[in-house]
């Protein structure tokens, strides 16, 4: 009898301890078991089915740019049209009516302001036509897999063929007939010419987008690492019809967060797109983060992991200059921190992110829009709120920075910039630079110049780190210094207490100990006594 | 500290063996519960939030089913009579802690097989049993599941502050419990007397003090 007893109770102890492991954390959510992505590389130059060396239309003496685009569309005959309606091509986005959002409209940042309607002609050296935006589309700074400066070549092909130095001028036709044919969807270098740069420079805009990124490993990028998944930049960044996902103005990203094996035609290829919703194992608690907590948050632990990435802009400290001439102060790494045309800055690697709550859209200050000068502008900012559904804690860049602003009307000033257009990076006139570039957009300007602190968001979601690198919950959930301890309205378990009950719960355990010892120290002191009854 | 003499005394069987046993476990589970639950309220790091967090659930769960097997046990033995609250001899045992134990007086009310239990230990075993302990599964059951209150309609009138302000109330309160409860064991004949009772299941009791009905828990 006693033996079943005790073999009974060791039965009933080892249930106890067995099956709460039995019973998954949350047992409903057991739908989605497609856990581990197929390694899936994307390494090949050449995924079309034409090889374009063999197109009549390309094996011709190319005397202009034009002449190649033309010879792409005889083939490809709406692509000039489709290019036309992107934000490549407008700088403005598609999904404001009005036309105002965007470089090319009305929305203004803290690197170099605004690109005055377009007219502030350096800032187009990155767009996608021939001679910037004038003489049409240029198919090859996104297509041609050959690194092909095509102005200089062409310059240099028209001068040595007016010069009647042919040989030269035809090695120079040779390498435009190259890569006018080797042909392909962009790769990381066709990207990588503008959106690595951004900003006037190598790491300047965006902290997850750098020059280390042509060539990352994977603990760098677990996707695009050449040591891993080796994705080029067209994997996620999906495209319809030239239209390429992916971008944030005012796009609502965040509304279908759908995996790949529920709808194949997602048009944008999220996290989620492959590792669905649950991607932790079954029980995790991780995957309960994943309604409120972005995957980049845990994912990217830190951005400019390699190079370093522009944190300050202070426009206020241009136009010194050293006998009359602008000069440029480099700090050890060769980052500059001082440039007579642009003022000071600085610069940081390994930067930890900002969070906020995000859905997927980041608003921006239109020039014209009025300020305080007195407090920070948030010059962009990520739209969202714990009570959206579709937004999430998502990781930023923030670049803050110093910039020009009408101390009369408190508004922004888009100063004209080009050398070309006589801009302030010519003549170091705030009043003239001001004056024109307000002109441009159809702004007042008073002649009073000051300048004021500004805020500008960059969503992080490059530069995935391992799985190793990931954050641990005490990142986040201790008491004090955490990374979330700006988001407030929400209770999270390790970060937020209630003071008044700490208080008086331990108030309430010392009372208890002062008193049990009192008691006890009591029944010592009147052992006697008892002794006596 | 004793001032019987052991004949005196007489030995009663007072706990069973799944008395003991229960009790006992219950007294690791709740432990565990109460360092890895501080922990993730941020007061220490020493297992990590990630590990704490594990424990505490799946400890917590372990002690939902044990808590499970310790109701059934309770009323197929009849031995929820135990708890039945009174408030009679309430104030003379209350009286008896604070002053007639200093003076070496006898126990009102000593235990007996069929009356485990002071008036005060039935309101507070009542009291842990019957509303606490409960309050505290459902508000952890809650925590553990916050994330099906959307499916459940629970949020957003439901807030996991809400949660988690009741459940560490009664964390505390179970903290003080504890500490008065094993402050108590020293007050028997002997200091370790109550504790060696929990262990081996015979309690020492004084043999002249009789019973009175009301008391009985058959």
């Amino acid at each position: 009898m006693r033996r079943k007893h005790i073999t009974l109770f060791c039965l009933l102890i080892a249930a106890c301890l067995l099956l709460p492991g039995v019973i998954p954390a949350t047992a409903v959510n057991s739908g989605n078991n497609a856990k581990t992505p197929l390694a899936m590389t994307d390494t090949s130059e050449k995924q079309t089915t034409a090889d374009h060396t063999k197109f009549p239309a390309l094996n011709q003496a190319f005397e202009t740019g034009q002449a190649i685009t033309e010879a792409c569309l005889s083939c490809h005959s709406e692509a000039d049209d489709q290019i036309h309606q992107t934000i490549h091509w407008n700088w403005l986005s598609p999904y404001d009516a009005e036309g105002k959002t965007g470089k090319a409209g009305y929305s203004i940042n803290n690197f170099c302001i605004s690109a005055n309607k377009m007219e502030d002609s350096d800032c187009n050296s990155c767009h996608i036509g021939w001679n910037k935006k004038e003489e049409g589309i240029n198919c090859l700074l996104c297509h041609s897999q050959k690194d092909v400066k095509w102005r200089d070549e062409f310059k240099d092909y028209a001068f040595f063929k007016e010069s009647g130095e042919l040989e030269i001028a035809d090695e120079i036709q040779g390498r435009i007939k190259e890569g006018a044919q080797s042909i392909g969807l962009p790769g990381r270098r066709n990207c990588g010419t503008c959106h690595f740069y951004g900003g006037g420079g190598e790491g300047v805009k965006h902290g997850d987008l750098d020059a280390s990124l042509h060539s990352p490993d994977k603990n760098l990028d677990v996707h695009m690492g050449q040591d891993s998944e080796n994705f080029r930049c067209t994997r996620c960044h999906t495209t319809t019809a030239h239209q390429i996902a992916g971008r944030v103005y005012s796009t609502p990203a965040s509304m279908h967060r759908k995996s790949l094996v529920e709808n194949d035609m997602v048009p944008k290829i999220m996290c989620e797109s492959c590792h669905t919703a649950t991607p932790h194992k079954e029980g995790d608690k991780m995957n309960d983060h994943t309604d409120k907590v972005a995957c980049q948050t845990c994912h990217i632990p830190a951005f400019a992991r390699k190079n370093s990435t522009e944190i300050y802009w202070d426009w206020s400290k241009a136009g010194n200059l050293k006998n009359g001439n602008p000069y440029i102060d480099n700090d050890a790494t060769g980052r500059p921190i001082y440039k007579s045309i642009k003022g000071s800055f600085k610069w940081e690697k390994n930067v930890m992110p900002e969070y906020y709550w995000y859905n997927g859209s980041v608003k921006t200050v239109m020039a014209g829009d009025k300020i305080n000068p007195k407090e920070t502008t948030r010059v962009s900012w990520p739209v969202g709120s714990r009570e959206d559904p579709n937004a999430r804690i998502f990781p930023f860049k923030v670049h803050r920075g110093k910039q020009p602003y009408d101390t009369v009307h408190n508004i922004f000033i888009a100063p004209l910039l080009s050398p070309e257009e006589n801009g302030y990076w010519k003549t170091f006139d705030w009043q003239d630079s001001s004056k024109r570039g307000m002109e441009i957009m159809g702004l007042p300007f008073s002649g009073q110049i000051g300048f004021a602190d500004s805020e500008y968001v960059f969503p992080t979601t490059h530069m995935v780190a391992p799985e190793k690198d990931a954050l641990s919950c005490m990142e986040c959930h201790i008491p004090s210094a955490g990374r979330m301890t700006n988001l407030a309205g929400f209770y999270m378990p390790g970060r937020d207490a209630f003071k008044l009950l700490d208080m008086a719960g331990w108030a309430g355990v010392l009372a208890a100990c002062a008193g049990v010892l009192l008691h006890g120290l009591g029944r010592l002191f009147t052992i006697g006594r008892k002794k006596e009854n | 500290m004793s001032h019987h003499t052991p004949d005196k005394m007489k030995r009663i069987y007072l706990y069973t063996r799944y008395e003991r046993s229960w009790h006992w476990l219950q007294m690791v589970f709740i432990a565990v519960l109460l360092f890895t639950g501080l922990e993730i309220h941020g007061m220490y790091n020493i297992l990590g939030f990630e590990e704490a967090v594990e424990i505490h659930n799946t400890v917590g769960i372990a002690w939902l089913i044990a808590f499970a097997f310790f109701i059934f046990w309770l009323f197929t033995t009849g031995e929820w009579k135990q708890y039945i609250p009174t408030t009679k001899k309430l104030f003379s045992v209350m009286h008896y802690y604070g002053f007639g134990i200093f003076m070496g007086r006898p126990h009102p009310v000593p235990k007996r097989k069929e009356a485990k239990h002071n008036p005060l230990q039935r309101l507070t075993y009542l009291g842990l049993a019957a509303a606490l302990l409960p309050l505290q599964m459902v508000s952890g059951i809650l925590y553990w599941t916050y994330n099906q209150w959307g499916e459940w309609g629970l949020s957003p009138s439901l807030t996991l502050g809400m949660v988690a302000l009741v459940h560490m109330a009664i964390a505390f309160a179970i903290l003080i419990f504890i500490i008065i409860h094993v402050y108590m064991t020293t007050t028997g004949h002997t200091v370790f007397a109550h504790i060696k009772a929990m262990v081996s299941g015979w309690e020492e009791v004084e043999k002249t003090v009789p019973i009175e009905d009301w008391e009985k828990a058959k």
